[in-house]
């Protein structure tokens, strides 16, 4: 019994970390979006709350707090309340199976440094939960009474359950090298050779198919401002509206993090792996997990800046030039992938023996 | 029918039709563009100084002998928007009629420039102020006291018109 609760202590004060943690995460990208935006378009951005506008994401929650919660009129209430929720807590329960270092040791005792630890299907998890943040969109679509919002939810779930088979089939020759869905695993493989070295198109793939999958431009056809208005939140405002907002900063974290363990080694140094033990850090020591969680977020934060910089870039698809991308290019591709990636396996497993 | 289709999807190579290299190709321009000078201004710090060929708001100037305006009302018979006001009274001096009230509604005017164009005396100008802030409709209409403003400050404006006007 006494076990049971030092484990959801432990669990609670995990959770507790990387729900802060990735807000703040979300915040930071609100404002380096902007700023980035602002440079690539010859502007400075926002530099006036606070130390070079880095206050600027507050005072937009807090403006957001202030503005009023406009239902419209014969719109399902119950169910235009409850979109944004849905999509908020995917978006945040998708950080639970994903390691940011490996387990520390603490009066003999290991603690795996992910909410929920040793989840031997990690990969799935991520990959069902993600789909189930398609119902928030939609159903905020549908709920708002409004056309506009409609047709950003149904073009998003569309374009959403379109691109996962892309983006399954592109892990499952992760998986097939690794040998296991659980994603500490993976990484610990990943200590010499990454996996992009093996998977190039693999991660190309998946790199694509998260663009689409967290509605980011060039892949942001349901909030497509000169066709639907706002898409599926123009009848949100408020907090409601910052939630999907958070939501969807928060889901291009989780996709940035996935490609980082997957692909690009996880928490691992990039050509020293031997680093950590040059600086004197001992196995299983707090230092050394702070580490390799810099390592990580030092990676994450890389893709991100490559997620805003590409939307900064490409100009948004027409709606057939992304179901014929999805379809008939990435989707024959992955697959192509995971043969290619089995017969080399089965080979190399012919010439060992 | 012998009809040969020429798409620009036809026309172009396997390794254009792949996009990646384009879209490489742009990544680096827009971060090359990031590196750039930018065009922003940091406003209330960093003003603007207008050249004299600026139409800001119209003012009436006042030289070493006094408000140079003798109240003709050539400007308000020509304002097409019909901003200005302009009651006329004598004096005693050389040059005895000057405007007793003078007034420009600021949120009529349109910035045409007609006044200044049409008046005899070079006495109303279009000056570089271009902050016009009213709390409310009554201080939005000009006065005397607010549009007189001192032929020093006026320079650049009076050369631009005997140059070009």
């Amino acid at each position: 019994m006494t076990e049971l609760l030092v484990q959801l202590v432990i669990a609670g004060i995990k959770a507790f970390i990387v729900i802060n943690t990735v807000l703040l995460a979300a915040a930071g990208l609100v404002y380096a979006e902007r700023r980035i935006a602002a440079w690539i378009q010859d502007r400075i951005g926002p530099n006036r709350v606070g130390p070079f506008g880095l206050l600027q994401p507050f005072a937009d929650v807090i403006k957001l707090y202030f503005k009023e919660d406009l239902v419209p009129a014969l719109a399902d209430r119950a169910y235009h309340r409850l979109a944004p929720w849905i999509s908020i807590t995917v978006a945040l329960s998708l950080y639970a199976v994903i390691p940011v270092a490996d387990s520390i040791v603490i009066g003999g005792q290991r603690i795996p440094l992910s909410v929920a630890p040793n989840i031997n299907v990690g990969v799935l998890y991520i990959l069902a939960m993600t789909s189930i943040g398609v119902y928030g969109i939609v159903l905020a679509g549908w709920a708002s009474n409004n056309k506009y919002s409609l047709l950003g939810g149904l073009r998003s779930s569309a374009q959403m359950i379109s691109y996962e088979l892309a983006l399954g089939l592109s892990i499952v020759g992760v998986v097939m090298v690794a040998g296991t869905l659980d994603l500490a695993e993976i990484i610990a493989r990943q200590q010499h050779v990454w996996n992009i070295v093996y998977q190039p198109l693999g991660f190309l793939l998946f790199l694509i198919a998260s663009f689409a999958e967290t509605n980011r431009a060039p892949f942001d056809l349901p909030e497509a401002e000169p066709e639907l208005v706002g898409g599926y939140h123009t009848e949100y405002s408020g907090m409601k509206f910052g939630l999907f907002f958070l939501a969807e900063y928060s889901n291009m974290v989780v996709a940035s993090l996935m490609m980082v363990v997957l692909f690009l080694g996880g928490w691992h140094v990039p050509f020293i792996p031997e680093l950590p033990r040059w600086l004197g850090l001992q196995e299983g020591s707090i230092g050394l997990a702070l580490f390799q969680a810099g390592v990580t977020l030092a990676k994450t934060a890389a893709l991100l800046f490559l997620f805003i910089w590409v939307r900064w870039t490409v100009p948004r698809f027409r709606y057939d030039q992304l179901m014929r991308l999805g379809w008939r290019v990435l989707l024959p591709l992955a697959l192509l992938n995971i043969v290619l990636t089995g017969a080399v396996l089965l080979a190399l497993e012919h010439v060992v023996r | 029918m012998n009809v040969k289709e020429n798409t620009e999807a036809q026309r172009m190579s396997f390794w254009e039709k792949l996009y990646l290299p384009a879209i490489v190709q742009g990544l680096g321009i827009t971060l090359r563009q990031m590196f750039k000078p930018k065009f922003t201004r940091q406003y209330p710090e960093e003003r603007w100084e207008p050249l004299g060929s600026y139409r800001g708001h119209p003012v009436l100037v006042l030289d070493e002998d006094g408000e140079r305006c003798v109240a003709c009302g050539l400007c308000s018979r020509v304002c097409p928007a019909l901003a200005i006001e302009v009651q006329a009274a004598e004096t005693g001096r050389e040059k005895e009629r000057y405007p007793v009230k003078f007034e420009i509604n600021m949120l009529r005017c349109i910035y045409c420039g007609y006044c200044e164009e049409v008046c005899p005396e070079e006495a109303i100008v279009m000056s570089k102020d271009y902050e016009l802030v009213f709390e409310d409709r009554e201080s939005a209409i000009l006065g005397k006291e607010q549009l007189l403003v001192p032929i020093e400050r006026l320079q650049d404006r009076l050369e631009f018109l005997r140059r070009y006007k």
